[in-house]
């Protein structure tokens, strides 16, 4: 998604002066625009998930239930560290639009960090319940459960590659207009991905413990 | 080293798949020598398998969708075939275990890898040079796009050579389709090939919609596009809202399979009700976004060859709109039989027939624009006529279905094939076909034929009443779907009735092809000088035939519905011209990263259906890292400097000025 650049505009702005506004539509903007429409549909896919949580949590065929999984504190440091990378990256956002490289990646950098340690306590989640036998091929409640959050999980580490890139790309083309999009993109999917964890935050461990 | 997958994959014993394989070797080995021979790869590759270009793009699927297409109609003949011999005791040619094959490979086929890539190959051709754009949104997009529908289809192929295909229904529906009961590889080949493409159909539905709302040329509002702009719209919202549903209910089908997880499981609490639930909360909204189009097509053709604006603009847009939002909220009537209660059948049911209104709307806005106007009956007249009276027919044996008590008799038997048959060759079929005719010339600079685009036309008519009648006659003694034998010998004439249809329908397939032989043999007879073979309407005609790579040298300004129209009314042939100074044009450059990713996602989805795990391994790091050098690579653009297009423009304007000479002197040739 983050790929399309119809222009880069900083390498012809020298040649090619205003006359041909009107054919580039805002390039960037269009982007932007559309990576919103992909998070729309992204959101498909988790609304489907949620739903399948919602019908299957009941499935436990004599396995455990939240309530007895769950453990609360752990998950709601998880959801702080995610919380406060979103934080970190709209910091990274403002330097970006104060046009200050360093702190951008700086900023970024420390996104990666907490991003990188809410993954490690999920993988640490979820290699503990296997460990003990409660694996996603134990019941339907464990299959729905694995799959909503492990997709979750899946898009936060697919967002970390995503930053590892942007760091490269940020080093060594600097700050121009395709840079600034794919990070406003990124911002974008760091933050809807915040969303939906509040989401499985509240729906699945805090409505199952309850 | 080799997963599953060993010698006896292959289906040596069955003769009539190993004829098919030798004749589809065959045909390959003579397409990949010729073009050898003839020097054409450099070509191929630059020209159209890196291109980025909407209109080659759109040539590409259509291609492809007409080739499925054959394949998809020698499924079809054979089940006919194989029901009109199997009656009363008799085995017919075709066992179960591949009569079950070949009727989820029929529908599997026909949807996604002919209608979908014909409605898809249309939107492409057509979208941009109606909204006055020079490309899509996302050029890169459209080419990966194309590129993992085709990885698709070529999956489905190789499940005919290797192994075999899913033996469930088009749909697969679980837990038939679960590890149990289907051990076999054909349904991780239905899974691997509907996932991968079904992921380019979602790309393509965002590139289109963002398109659309942001590429529009001046003037263009959104009351002034194009009725085919606007049902291609929202079929693309549909594709963004309901797409992901398939890829997540798919995904979760593979956990079960792959992982024995318990989604869609009889035992350890899974649910396999909510796997045709999921299925067809995508599979309700999938039928419009294949009619969606259709409709769109007529009201162009109805207006153009009626010589009359189309009646009813608005209400066309909004009965548009009312069927995109509606169609998500019907999906429970494909199993009323579930047994979820009166109530929830009564609202589902209800849901349905109010769809009947704004399609009727559409139905009456068509008639209304024909009424009085001066119509030229050519063959996409034609096909619009065989649709008005054939889809009206199947919407309403479709209100019939909606009504649950009627439904709980007619569920599973022959009624529902024929009923959707009704609508989708009534409909989708006879709206490609002649979207195909009106925007040929449009891709290739030259006309169809028309003698034989009507004979195909007479042949798909009277083929489809003789195939279906017949069903929904024999559905009311309780013909179920899917027999591969049936004990009632009595059900045997009309069986054979359906057959002649089936062999009718064959007739006019091949009309189509010879169609297309002769076009291309006679294209200076047909040649289209102007840009606007038929006195059209709309902006895709203000551009010479076929449009140039950027479409349009200068973007159109548009002033009202049917802009160009009224631009021609105003300046005359001018308008089918442009003027100097032209400025160079902004344009994206080919991509290797699209076709790359295709061909490496060909190579994961066959080692995931084969458990070849370092192959899956390989070839994902492989499109992660063609994706990445994409992401890396800066040099993606550039621009056509202003004296190639006046050079371009020139000589359209040359050709324009000496039309009625080139005319006559190809009229010349092609008699001498």
């Amino acid at each position: 998604m983050t790929t399309q650049t119809m222009s880069n505009q900083n390498d012809h702005t020298a040649g090619h002066a205003d006359g041909h506004h009107e054919d580039h539509h805002d390039a960037g903007g269009t982007k932007v625009f559309g990576f919103w429409v992909y998070l729309m549909s992204d959101l498909v896919i988790f609304g489907t998930l949620f739903a399948t949580y919602a019908v299957l949590s009941g499935g436990t065929a004599g396995g455990p239930s939240g309530q007895d999984i769950f453990e609360l504190p752990f998950v709601l440091v998880e959801t702080f560290l995610l919380l406060f990378s979103s934080f970190t990256f709209g910091m990274g956002v403002l330097s970006m639009n104060a046009d200050n490289v360093g702190r951008v990646k700086a900023w970024l950098g420390v996104t990666f960090l907490l991003g990188a340690a809410f993954v490690g306590m999920e993988l640490y989640e979820f290699h503990h319940l296997i460990a003990e036998g409660f694996g996603p091929d134990r019941s339907a409640f464990l299959t729905a459960f694995f799959t909503l959050v492990g997709t979750h999980g899946l898009h936060v580490t697919f967002g970390l590659i995503w930053i590892l890139v942007m760091l490269i790309q940020v080093s060594t083309k600097g700050l121009n207009d395709m840079t600034r999009s794919r990070i406003m993109c990124l911002s974008l999917f760091w933050h809807f991905l915040d969303i939906v964890w509040i989401c499985v935050f509240s729906f699945v461990y805090l409505m199952g413990v309850l | 080293m080799f997963g599953k997958l060993s010698l006896e994959s292959i289906p040596y014993h069955e003769p009539i798949i190993m004829g098919t394989v030798a004749a589809i070797v065959l045909g390959a080995v003579l397409l990949i020598g010729g073009i050898t021979y003839f020097k054409k790869w450099q070509y191929l590759w630059s020209e159209w398998i890196t291109s980025v270009d909407h209109k080659k793009l759109g040539i590409m699927y259509f291609l492809v969708a007409l080739v499925m297409l054959v394949r998809g109609f020698a499924d079809a003949i054979m089940m006919r075939s194989q029901q009109a011999l199997a009656a009363g005791g008799a085995e017919g040619f075709l066992p179960p275990h591949h009569y079950d094959q070949i009727f989820t490979a029929h529908g599997v086929i026909m949807i996604f890898f002919v209608a979908m890539p014909m409605v898809i190959g249309l939107m492409n051709l057509v979208v941009p040079l109606q909204i006055g754009a020079r490309d899509v949104a996302f050029p890169f997009l459209n080419n990966l796009s194309f590129w993992l529908f085709a990885a698709g289809v070529v999956l489905v192929n190789l499940s005919l050579f290797i192994g075999e295909f899913a033996k469930t229904g088009w749909l697969a529906y679980a837990p038939l389709s679960g590890i149990n009961y289907s051990p076999d590889v054909g349904v991780d080949y239905w899974i691997w090939a509907l996932q991968i493409s079904g992921i380019g159909t979602t790309l393509t539905g965002i590139n289109f919609f963002v398109t659309i709302l942001k590429m529009r040329t001046r003037g263009m509002t959104m009351f002034r596009m194009p009725i085919f702009t606007w049902t291609s719209l929202c079929a693309n919202v549909l594709i963004i809202a309901s797409f992901p549903i398939l890829t997540a209910t798919i995904a979760m089908l593979t956990l079960d399979r792959y992982f024995g997880m318990h989604f869609f499981t009889n035992d350890f609490g899974g649910n396999m009700m909510m796997y045709v639930n999921l299925i067809w909360a995508w599979g309700h909204p999938e039928v419009y976004i294949l009619i969606l189009p259709a409709f769109g097509v007529f009201s162009e053709v109805v207006a153009t060859f009626s010589r009359k604006r189309l009646f009813g603009y608005t209400t066309m847009v909004w009965a548009t709109v009312c069927i995109t939002v509606l169609s998500f909220i019907v999906w429970l009537h494909h199993f009323f039989t579930m047994g979820a209660g009166a109530n929830v059948n009564a609202f589902f049911g209800i849901a349905t027939m109010i769809i009947a209104i704004p399609t009727g709307v559409k139905i009456f806005n068509w008639l209304f624009t024909m009424y009085r106007g001066s119509i030229q009956f050519t063959s996409p007249v034609l096909w619009t006529l065989g649709f008005i009276v054939t889809f009206t027919l199947g919407g309403m044996t479709g209100v019939m279905l909606a009504v649950p008590g009627a439904n709980f008799v007619l569920h599973n038997t022959l009624f529902v094939i024929a009923h959707f048959h009704n609508v989708i060759i009534g409909g989708v079929v006879f709206g490609m076909m002649a979207g195909l005719t009106y925007w040929f010339p449009k891709a290739f600079g030259f006309t169809l034929d028309e003698k034989w685009g009507k004979r195909s036309f007479w042949c798909w008519i009277i083929g489809f009443y003789m195939a279906f009648m017949p069903l929904y006659v024999l559905s009311f003694f309780g013909a179920s779907r899917r027999m591969q034998s049936y004990a009632n010998a009595d059900w045997q004439p009309m069986m054979i009735v359906a057959w002649v249809g089936a062999v009718i329908i064959m007739a006019g397939i091949a009309c189509t092809v010879i169609q297309l032989y002769i076009s291309v043999r006679d294209r200076k007879k047909h040649v289209d000088v102007t840009g606007d073979p038929w006195d059209a309407r709309t902006f895709e005609w203000a551009t010479s035939s076929p449009a140039p790579f950027y479409n349009f040298a200068h973007l159109p300004t548009v002033n009202s519905i049917d802009g160009f129209w009224e631009d021609k009314q105003k300046n005359g042939a001018e308008a089918l011209l442009s003027h100097g100074p032209y400025e160079d044009i902004h344009m994206p450059k080919n991509t290797v990263a699209g076709p790359v990713m295709g061909i490496l996602s060909i190579a994961l989805g066959f080692a995931l259906v084969w458990h070849i795990w370092w192959l899956a391994a390989v070839s994902g790091a492989g499109i992660f890292i063609a994706f990445l050098m994409r992401v890396f690579n800066d040099d993606i653009d550039y621009y056509v400097p202003a004296a190639e297009v006046e050079r371009i423009e020139r000589e359209h304007r040359e050709r324009w000025v000496r039309r009625d000479e080139l005319e006559h002197t190809n009229r010349v040739e092609v008699r001498a």
